[in-house]
């Protein structure tokens, strides 16, 4: 069963070839022999999946198929609040700490009938590229145990890779869903930010965190999302939209970024994304290099917006309330500081600093403001790009994914994140699919990036290159 | 105003009020005092991981209310902010307010003639309480998220005096709209003191900043003794420094807490989490109607109308319950004046308890002369919380004047003859003897007897 898709095992498990029970079983027999080399999960919640699956399967017939998920395990990002499970985000610091309360995609999951067995391995608070930053223990890719899966829904990538489950959870903030998607060959969503409710989402970055689904193939993807999305009123920052995939008689016009297919992309990728592009114009689709000038100070635009939310989101972890305190600490200050100093990992440490200091009263104007205009410009430039494009290609990372140690410096790491960081900042939904493999075999992986709220139009593209590439 | 020293004040308030709204500002909790602690919160609330504030439709209305009722303009389009700092009592490590998009601005109260300018009113939420013992600190969530509006006004204020008048008239106003009990005890009021001091005509000098005041009385000490503490300062050639300052109530003094350089950096940026607080021009519309007329309209109203005293009016219109009272009860009365009297030998504090039909009985009745003013005093105490009719109530006891001029000389003659000295002196020419003689009749008539017909007799007697 690990090597079916989600659609499949929906087929096989209403066609009654497999019981719901089976099916966790072998999900969690694959975790049990996998799971130490790979470590995608931080938690297994072997007996309550159990009995979740053995619960639906004596369902009567009328109110189990109540969706595409139903009787289908799954696993989710460990940023993401389970009740009554520990929720960690990776992070020392969250390392006992039980939430009462169920993510409103967790709770999304479960009404479509989604068996939920682990919680995934991820970056501390979503902040890395690699997964190397858990708290916990690295994760490996699945393809290649000598690389890193990509970061930050690593643990979630590598569980789908690894057929541990289906489909997963992941969250974005600036290519946390799209590059582990891509380094293991998966597809992954970005939405268009406000479309999936984030709450019960641990907060890194408000104004750009996102949670979506990492799949096979892009028809899974797009079930998930179509359970997942939607208007929470526990959200004041979210919309309702009417999600469904276009049928298209027209041709696509396409976009492809040109600052994004230059030196700073490895050959191999590049040639990729060309073949890709060869692919979409044999199905007749128009296409045309369009320029996005700010792309190149998106990256830092990105850190200092990301950075400077999270110094301020992260400042509940005080070890007051709940999670980590820091013993024999005196006085109260001291009691702050050992307790974040412990709890907090050199990544977090690192960016909490930074933001920090970009919202000084004395550097505010130059840093944080900046940033924030330069988002503007994106945003304007995004949308003059699609005035005559209905969809963007671009490559999901510079490069596959890179061997463990291979990035020395932070700045190294930060780079990976340079093609997919322009969405984040622009609110704009992506996703991401293979697009062939680099000499070693590795999977090499492409965005088809959208207005806001097209997501059916990525998903009738991503399903339509599936179709052609495949032939 | 008499200037100490040469030096005069110049002082602006910053008031925190909380507001009455049935929940908290960006969760479902319920918004109340003095319940066991840590019983009204939630993962909102308690800033954990993933949780989400959403906006308070009703304190949104409420900051509007409070305003409209300030005189402010109403922004249409105002935005939260995150102020960031690390306090065990601000679960999130930020507390949501506003910063550079506040909801009303440019406001003003006037008071005793005098133009008090209000710069600008934003929401925020409130944060917990420790609660200190001897070996530990306790932390109480249940005001964490409480809605609060922080008023803040122009340095207009010069005087102890004027400031407090300024905060009864803002508390009056406030009381008005109902959005909040402003009861200070509780803490649903509190006051931020900046003052500084210069020569009158120069530039202001350093300001210093007095925290969190609760009362009334607290606020006029903490000026008088930081005005004085800065005019000496400057008198033996030192300088005020820029600082935060605490009031100790029990010294009457201020203390420093912390200094400009050591100020916090609170790091705001626009709030992430919410967007932007819509308000339509037919909403704003639509409170200013449902709000009652203010105080400062009625004491116009009152001086109009019915030829009140602002003074008078003022009095009457502190409570808003009170000034109802007297409208109806002005409708009912042909003697406006007379009503106004009596309802003010009430404390203006409190709320009278008659009804509009009893106060302008007894003001018809005292103004037709029918009762005097002390049968009218006892009428008005005996009437509160019921709902006697107090000429049925006049009737049954006997309150009524006596004005039939042949009682009340068969009531003087039997004075007189009861007392034979005073009847004769009085006869000789004494006054005081005649007052002996009245007097006695008033004892006899438990006061009712028409004083003025009295004296018309009295001369009678003479013959």
């Amino acid at each position: 069963m690990q090597g079916m898709t989600l659609s499949e095992l929906a087929r096989a498990l209403r066609e009654g070839e497999i019981s719901s029970f089976e099916l966790t079983k072998q999900c969690l027999h694959r975790i049990h022999e996998e799971d130490t080399q790979i470590g995608a999960f931080l938690s297994v919640f072997e007996e309550d999946a159990l009995c979740a699956a053995r619960e639906f399967d004596t369902l009567p017939d009328r109110q189990k198929w109540c969706s595409p998920l139903a009787g289908i395990p799954t696993a989710v990002k460990d940023n993401l609040m389970t009740a009554g499970k520990r929720s960690t985000c990776g992070s020392r610091i969250l390392a006992d700490f039980v939430p009462p309360y169920d993510a409103t995609v967790v709770s999304a999951l479960k009404k479509a009938g989604a068996v939920i067995i682990g919680k995934t391995n991820m970056d501390e608070f979503g902040m890395g590229s690699t997964t190397e930053h858990s708290a916990f223990y690295i994760t490996r890719n699945p393809l290649d145990s000598m690389r890193v899966p990509g970061g930050s829904s690593g643990g979630s990538a590598a569980a789908v890779a690894a057929g541990m489950v289906p489909f997963a959870l992941g969250s974005d903030t600036g290519g946390s869903v799209r590059l582990p998607a891509s380094y293991c060959g998966l597809v992954g969503l970005r939405p268009t930010y406000g479309t999936v409710s984030r709450f019960g989402l641990t907060a890194f970055c408000s104004s750009m965190d996102t949670v979506g689904p990492i799949t096979k193939t892009a028809a899974d993807n797009a079930l998930v999302y179509a359970a997942i999305a939607g208007r929470d009123p526990k959200d004041a920052t979210g919309c309702a939209f009417d999600f469904h995939i276009p049928k298209r008689e027209e041709p696509l016009r396409v976009g492809v970024i040109a600052q994004l297919m230059g030196e700073a992309i490895s050959d191999e990728v590049r040639n990729a994304i060309e073949e890709a592009i060869d692919v979409f114009k044999a199905t007749g689709a128009m296409v045309k290099r369009v320029s996005l000038p700010s792309l190149c100070d998106a990256l830092y635009a990105y850190f200092i917006i990301s950075s400077a939310e999270a110094s301020s989101n992260l400042a509940r972890f005080d070890g007051v309330r709940y999670g980590y305190r820091a013993e024999d600490c005196g006085d109260l200050e001291n009691l702050y500081r050992q307790s974040r100093d412990e709890g907090l990992g050199e990544e977090v440490k690192r960016r909490i600093r930074l933001g920090t200091y970009a919202l000084t009263r004395e550097n505010k104007e130059a840093y944080y403001y900046r940033a924030l205009s330069v988002k503007d410009t994106l945003v304007s430039q995004f949308a003059l790009a699609f005035a005559d494009c209905d969809i963007l290609l671009c490559p999901t990372a510079p490069d596959i994914a890179p061997k463990f140690g291979q990035m020395q410096t932070p700045t190294q790491m930060y780079c990976q994140d340079l093609c997919t960081v322009p969405m984040s900042l622009a609110a704009l939904p992506a996703l991401s699919i293979p697009c062939g493999k680099s000499r070693e075999g590795l999977p090499i992986g492409m965005q088809i990036v959208g207005r806001p709220f097209s997501e059916g139009l990525l998903y009738y593209a991503g399903m339509l290159y599936e179709k052609e590439a495949g032939k | 105003m008499t200037l100490y020293k040469g030096y005069e004040a110049v002082i602006g308030l910053e008031i925190h009020v909380e507001l009455k709204t049935k929940t908290k500002m960006f969760c479902a909790c319920k918004n109340g005092f003095g319940a066991m602690p840590n019983t009204l919160c939630c993962p909102v609330c308690m800033g954990m991981p993933g949780a989400l504030p959403t906006m308070n439709a009703q304190a949104v209305e409420y900051a509007v209310m409070a305003g409209i009722a300030a005189n402010c303009k109403v922004n249409t389009v105002s935005a939260m902010a995150r102020k960031n700092y690390f306090y065990p009592d601000l679960p999130k490590g930020y507390q949501i307010t506003q910063g550079a998009y506040p909801i009303c601005e440019k406001g003003a109260l006037t008071v005793d003639g005098a133009r008090i300018g209000i710069t600008r009113i934003h929401m925020e939420e409130d944060a917990g309480k420790l609660i200190h013992s001897k070996n530990e600190t306790l932390i109480d969530f249940n005001r964490c998220g409480v809605p609060l509006i922080e008023i803040v006004t122009e340095p207009d204020l010069r005087s102890s005096e004027q400031a407090k008048a300024f905060l009864k008239k803002l508390r009056t106003v406030l009381l008005y709209t109902g959005i909040s009990d402003c009861k200070m005890n509780e803490g649903a009021l509190r006051c931020d003191v900046n003052l500084s001091v210069r020569k009158p005509g120069q530039a202001p000098g350093v300001r210093t900043e007095i925290k969190n005041i609760n009362s009334f009385s607290f606020v006029a000490k903490a000026i008088e003794y930081e005005y004085h503490r800065q005019a000496d300062l400057l008198e033996a050639d030192g300088t005020v420094v820029q600082e935060t300052r605490r009031f100790d109530e029990s010294t009457g003094k201020t203390y420093s807490m912390r200094s400009k350089e050591n100020a916090a950096d609170y790091r705001y940026f626009p709030e992430p989490d919410l967007p932007p607080v819509y308000v339509s021009e037919e909403q704003i519309e639509n409170v200013r109607m449902s709000l009652p007329a203010m105080p400062d309209e009625r004491i116009r109203l009152y001086q109009e109308r019915y030829g009140i005293a602002p003074t008078d009016g003022e009095r009457l219109s502190v409570l808003r319950e009170n000034a109802d009272l007297f409208e109806a009860a002005a409708k009912l009365t042909r003697y406006p004046q007379i009503l106004a009297k009596q309802m003010l030998t009430f404390s203006a504090d409190t709320e009278i308890a008659l009804l509009p039909m009893q106060l302008s009985v007894i003001a018809d009745m005292t103004g037709d002369g029918r009762i005097n003013s002390s049968t009218a005093k006892t009428l008005l105490s005996f009437c509160q919380n019921t709902d006697i009719h107090p000429e049925d109530y006049a009737t049954e006891h006997d309150l009524f004047q006596i004005c039939d001029k042949d009682i009340l000389w068969h009531m003087l003659c039997a004075a007189a003859q009861a007392d034979p000295k005073s009847a004769n002196d009085f006869k000789n020419g004494k006054t005081a003897a005649g007052k002996a003689i009245v007097g006695k009749v008033m004892a006899e008539s438990h006061g009712r007897a028409d004083a003025k017909i009295l004296q018309v007799l009295l001369q009678e007697l003479k013959k």
